[in-house]
């Protein structure tokens, strides 16, 4: 039997990995990174859910706190969440996917892995010097004029970093526009490079405008002078516009891939093709496009005038369309299928149903009556836990699993995987829904003490966290321990479609031997089982 | 559980108006969320691998089905989105003769002023069965002010007047909190919005000898020099304020703006910004001269002039 | 479950074309999509200024103008004479390298970067003007009164988008000039037209900016 050679194997010196061109060896990379900085930002979290495991502020100090939760927002948003899906999965997965041999320019893919250490080092830097303390969202003029905090390192540190997203998504759009195989049509892609090239469009347009208004921002505070400040004569309301212009569709880039992980699982376990290809494809396109015009319903209570509320509004309620076709779809995907519950598809599944709730409360928050109440209180908070770790991260570490062999070569014990997905369903949910009351009951965000009536389900939550803690930290044990026990996999193992289960369990460094495959069929030609009668 | 509610009641007409839409789309999303989850797990039961199913053929009702999901979902969206904007609208009319209350956020303390002059710090007293219109600015970051026994909240922005009105209809005690992270102390700039019948709000606002809001601004009119371009005897010309507020001004550039409070604050702060139509860009800017609180004597000054004094 | 036997459907190909399907024209057809998409970036780069531009203008009209008044529009007119020439002899350059004129093409390219320093010569000259006026936010800002505020925010975003546009004016003379010692050595032929074509796109781009720039630094209320 001959030893297909492997990208991972062979050569073992660290130059060859930090020199490399290889996408999928850059897609490990990302991961090892994205991976520190996932457990940074926990650790953030843990703190703040422990000091709010009471009501008075007696674990951390206001100031402390204050940190605590900036890091977590800056480091989940930035560092883990945006890069998670395309910087791994995708620079994994699509060239195999379309049957091409790399993406279109390898060495950019590797300076942008560069730029995001560059960037993720400045921010490093903000939190061992003493930490910021404006919250994500970089609030003027508190983050301009009033904060002791390392703003600028932080900022300098979110400015480099989405450098490295533009890379990226310029890397994927190319390549999915020029290396698709023989065959290869555009309406024959798996959804989850339909969804790729949607995120990497919003990639390119969105992330430019946070890029200047860091830039507007940082040179208000060190030079005194600025845009921002109205003891300036400048507008505080314009760097909301900006901030959100960007940070609305960037949480589509936080979830598109995440859809299109589900797609891909969800049709393999259910041996079933999508219900409605090229209605999901479109709603992907949709959802990237209305994305960029709803931005204002960050500000329905800020001062900004009744009617642009009005217009946000009703295309707040519009972008929820196509997402909802997409959670019916998904579930039509089920129907006549033969369902299997191995863990890549709890978390599909998982994430399908936390989607779906988090998906109904943003309903809430676009309506602007609700609104008023809602916002800046914790229903927003778990509105967008919901969609980004019920359903982000969900879909990532279940994707995780799906492609595990393809990228290891080994099988992950299913009995762990399958627990640690339970529990972490069932730990998100005890840590999150406590959290919708807790803002229908006014309580604010960002607070490091809250009224005693609120205790109880603070309580709940802070329980539901350290449930969550463990889910988390599983998946590094038995997933490290795989790559040494595990049974090594076939090119196949899950019996899918997709060119990438075409080549071996990892695959060559070339990705497809001698030739390269082609295409004559859609995608997700599952084959229908012999008891369901022919067609 | 002492003091856990979990529906606690709205104390105003429009929020008994807010929890009604709250709860249809409660009703609607739970409907929607156990339709599909209900369909979707029992696919996966009915669908198992292990179980023996008829599964020949794909749904070929699919357009049907596509098109009722959009449909339907998208009417229901369109009535929840007017209902909902419609009642937000009302949240920028307040009605004529609404009671005016001025505060200032700063951090990491609420000011409040009312008309008469009276303040207090941290805690807002309101009669029930009023309408009362706040006037709200910052002097330092955003805060926001949330009532949420009102259902209300607004950002609080240095630089501009950002308005909310509310009826309260029952008397007690709520909390008050700043909705908008504001630094160190942001979690303690908490306070209780306390609704009066509307007698005892009377004799509330009566006590202690404090000269009327409008009165200490014309105090300050004087002490500023105001009186000296703007008042009867003037040797400069300079547009009259009697009856001004509330009304249309003709500016140098040929547009009109109503003389609003922001209106009022602007022509002490930047004066250049809108020139009254045939007067000279002369006035002097009292920025640095004059604190937030001090601007809302004055512009409670400007307002008597146009109407009867209120004490 | 157990790997099916393969189906026809998706199969390996024993001929070479599916692989070799003109991969030099693909290679060129991705970078020219690349750079395109580098373009697109920038315009919401600088987009973001433009909209702050606005924003600012409205608020602030006066200011606006009379901080315009205190731009130099002789250096101005002549920096975009400069800049406009400059997009000439890029094309030029790009014209020559297609017909193999590799000599003439690395001769337009050096006056090109000629033509790009000079712009910047001419902005630091501006720059040191408005310093010795007074009229640097944050820094050396003398004007005071009603509109001073006004005309701060103004040059503040004057020194922001010329800054930027001369940091990338900086980075496009660099890469000009390494084109140029390229074509001058033989390489980069008339068989790959591609990296000189998509160095012209990106110098016009950024002649583009400057033809929006200068109308509203410039020439606010100036007619």
């Amino acid at each position: 039997m001959t030893v297909t050679p492997s990208y991972l194997g062979g050569v073992r010196r660290l130059r060859d990995w930090l020199l490399t061109r290889d996408h999928k060896r850059i897609a490990i990379l990302y991961l090892v990174s994205i991976t520190v900085f996932f457990f940074v930002g926990a650790l953030a979290i843990a703190l703040v859910r422990l000091e709010l495991f009471t009501p008075e502020g007696d674990v951390l100090t206001a100031e402390t706190y204050n940190k605590a939760f900036s890091v977590h927002g800056i480091l989940m948003v930035w560092f883990f969440l945006i890069p998670s899906i395309p910087a791994t999965l995708g620079n994994f997965l699509i060239p195999l996917m379309i049957g091409a041999r790399d993406l279109a320019f390898p060495r950019l893919n590797l300076l942008s892995w560069y730029i995001y250490t560059l960037g993720g080092a400045f921010t490093l830097y903000a939190l061992l010097a003493g930490g910021v303390d404006t919250g994500w969202t970089f609030y003027t003029p508190y983050s301009t004029f009033f904060s002791n905090s390392h703003v600028f390192a932080a900022a300098a540190g979110v400015f480099v970093v989405g450098f490295s997203s533009i890379l990226t998504g310029l890397n994927i759009v190319v390549t999915v526009h020029t290396l698709r195989t023989r065959g290869m049509h555009w309406f024959r892609l798996p959804l989850f490079v339909w969804a790729l090239y949607a995120t990497s469009a919003i990639l390119l347009l969105a992330t430019p405008v946070l890029a200047m208004t860091l830039v507007l921002m940082a040179s208000e505070r060190l030079f005194g002078v600025g845009i921002f400040d109205p003891a300036l004569g400048g507008d505080p309301l314009l760097f909301q516009h900006l901030f959100w212009f960007y940070s609305h569709p960037a949480v589509y880039i936080m979830i598109l891939p995440a859809m299109g992980v589900a797609s891909e699982v969800i049709t393999c376990f259910s041996r079933n093709p999508i219900f409605g290809y090229r209605m999901m494809a479109y709603a992907i396109l949709a959802i990237a496009l209305i994305g960029f015009m709803v931005w204002g319903h960050h500000m329905f209570t800020s001062g900004q005038s009744m009617y642009a509320g009005m217009v946000f509004s009703l295309l707040s309620f519009l972008v929820a369309i196509p997402s909802a076709i997409k959670v019916f779809n998904w579930t039509a995907t089920l129907y006549r299928g033969e369902i299997h519950f191995d863990a890549p598809m709890i978390y599909a599944l998982g994430f399908v149903g936390l989607f779906l709730i988090g998906g109904l409360t943003g309903l809430f928050l676009a309506a602007l009556a609700l609104d008023v109440h809602l916002t800046d209180t914790y229903f927003v908070i778990s509105h967008f836990h919901y969609i980004m770790v019920g359903g982000s991260v969900m879909a990532y570490i279940g994707g995780i699993h799906f492609w595990w062999p393809k990228i290891t070569g080994r099988r992950y014990p299913e009995f762990w995987a399958r627990f640690a997905a339970l529990l972490m369903f069932f730990g998100f949910n005890l840590t999150f829904f406590p959290q919708y009351i807790l803002g229908y009951l006014g309580m604010p965000r960002r607070v490091h003490e809250y009224a005693p009536e609120f205790s109880v389900l603070n309580v709940l939550s802070s329980a539901g966290a350290s449930l969550l803690a463990v889910a988390y930290i599983l998946p590094l044990f038995y997933l490290g321990w795989s790559l040494r026990k595990g049974r090594r996999a076939t090119a196949n193992p899950w019996n899918a479609t997709g060119l990438e289960w075409r080549t071996s369990s990892p695959p060559p460094p070339l990705n497809f031997a001698e030739q390269l495959p082609e295409v004559s069929e859609g995608p997700y030609a599952y084959d229908p089982d012999p008891q369901r009668g022919h067609l | 559980m002492k003091g856990w509610n979990w529906f606690p009641a709205g104390a105003s007409h429009w929020a008994g108006g807010y929890d009604t839409l709250f709860f249809f789309m409660l009703a609607l999303s739970g409907i929607a969320a156990v339709a599909v989850i209900t369909t979707a797990v029992g696919f996966m039961f009915r669908y198992h691998h292990r179980r023996r199913v008829h599964r020949l053929g794909t749904a070929s009702f699919q357009r049907i089905l596509e098109y009722s999901w959009i449909g339907i979902p998208l009417l229901l969206f369109i009535v929840v989105f007017l209902w909902a904007a419609n009642l937000y609208a009302d949240l920028f009319f307040p009605p004529a003769g609404a009671m005016p209350v001025y505060i200032t956020g700063k951090q990491w303390m609420w000011k409040i002023q009312h008309a008469n002059g009276r303040r207090e710090y941290d805690e807002l007293h309101v009669p029930a069965g009023r309408p009362v219109v706040l006037v709200l600015t910052s002097e330092d970051v955003i805060h926001s002010l949330s009532l949420p026994a009102l259902r209300i909240k607004r950002d609080v922005v240095p630089g501009r007047y950002t308005k909310i009105w509310f009826q309260a209809d029952r008397p007690g005690s709520y909390h008050l909190f700043c909705a908008e992270y504001c630094g160190a102390s942001h979690a303690r700039m908490t306070g209780r919005l306390v609704v009066l019948p509307p007698d005892r709000f009377a004799a509330w606002l009566g006590e202690g000898e404090i000269p009327s809001l409008a009165r200490a601004g014309e105090a300050l009119f004087r002490q500023h020099g105001c009186s000296g371009c703007h008042g009867a005897n003037a040797s400069v010309r300079a547009p009259p304020l009697e009856g001004v507020f509330g009304k249309p001004v003709a500016l140098s550039d040929g547009t009109t703006v109503v003389a609003d409070e922001r209106y009022i604050r602007d022509s002490i702060l930047l004066p250049r910004k809108e020139v009254v139509g045939g007067y000279e860009p002369i006035m002097p800017s009292f920025r640095g001269q004059l604190s937030e609180a001090e601007i809302f004597k004055l512009i409670a000054y400007v307002k008597s002039l146009g109407e009867v004094p209120t004490p | 479950m157990k790997d099916p036997t393969p189906t026809t459907r998706i199969r390996n190909v024993a001929t070479s074309e599916s692989e070799v399907r003109d991969p030099l024209r693909r290679q060129e057809h991705a970078a020219a999509l690349g750079m395109w998409l580098f373009l697109a970036t920038e315009t919401l780069f600088v987009g973001a200024l433009f909209a702050a531009y606005l924003l600012v203008r409205i608020t602030h009209p006066q200011g606006f103008i009379l901080g315009s008044r205190e731009t130099d529009i002789v250096l101005g007119t002549l920096n975009t004479a400069v800049l406009l020439t400059s997009s000439l002899t890029m094309a030029l350059a790009v014209d020559r390298q297609r017909v193999d004129m590799t000599r003439a093409a690395s001769r337009w390219l050096m006056i090109t970067a000629v033509l790009g320093l000079i712009f910047l010569g001419i902005k630091g000259l501006e720059y040191t003007l408005d310093w010795r006026h007074g009229l640097v936010p944050g820094l050396h800002f003398e004007p005071v009164g009603g509109q001073a505020r006004g005309m701060e925010l103004f040059f503040f975003l004057y020194f922001m988008m010329t800054g930027v546009h001369a940091l990338h004016l900086f980075l496009g003379i660099g890469l000009v000039g390494a084109f140029a010692a390229m074509l001058q050595r033989g390489r980069l032929g008339a068989g790959n037209p591609a990296p000189i074509e998509n160095l012209g796109l990106y110098w016009h781009f950024v002649d583009v900016v400057w033809i929006f720039l200068f109308p509203l630094l410039y020439l606010v209320h100036r007619t």
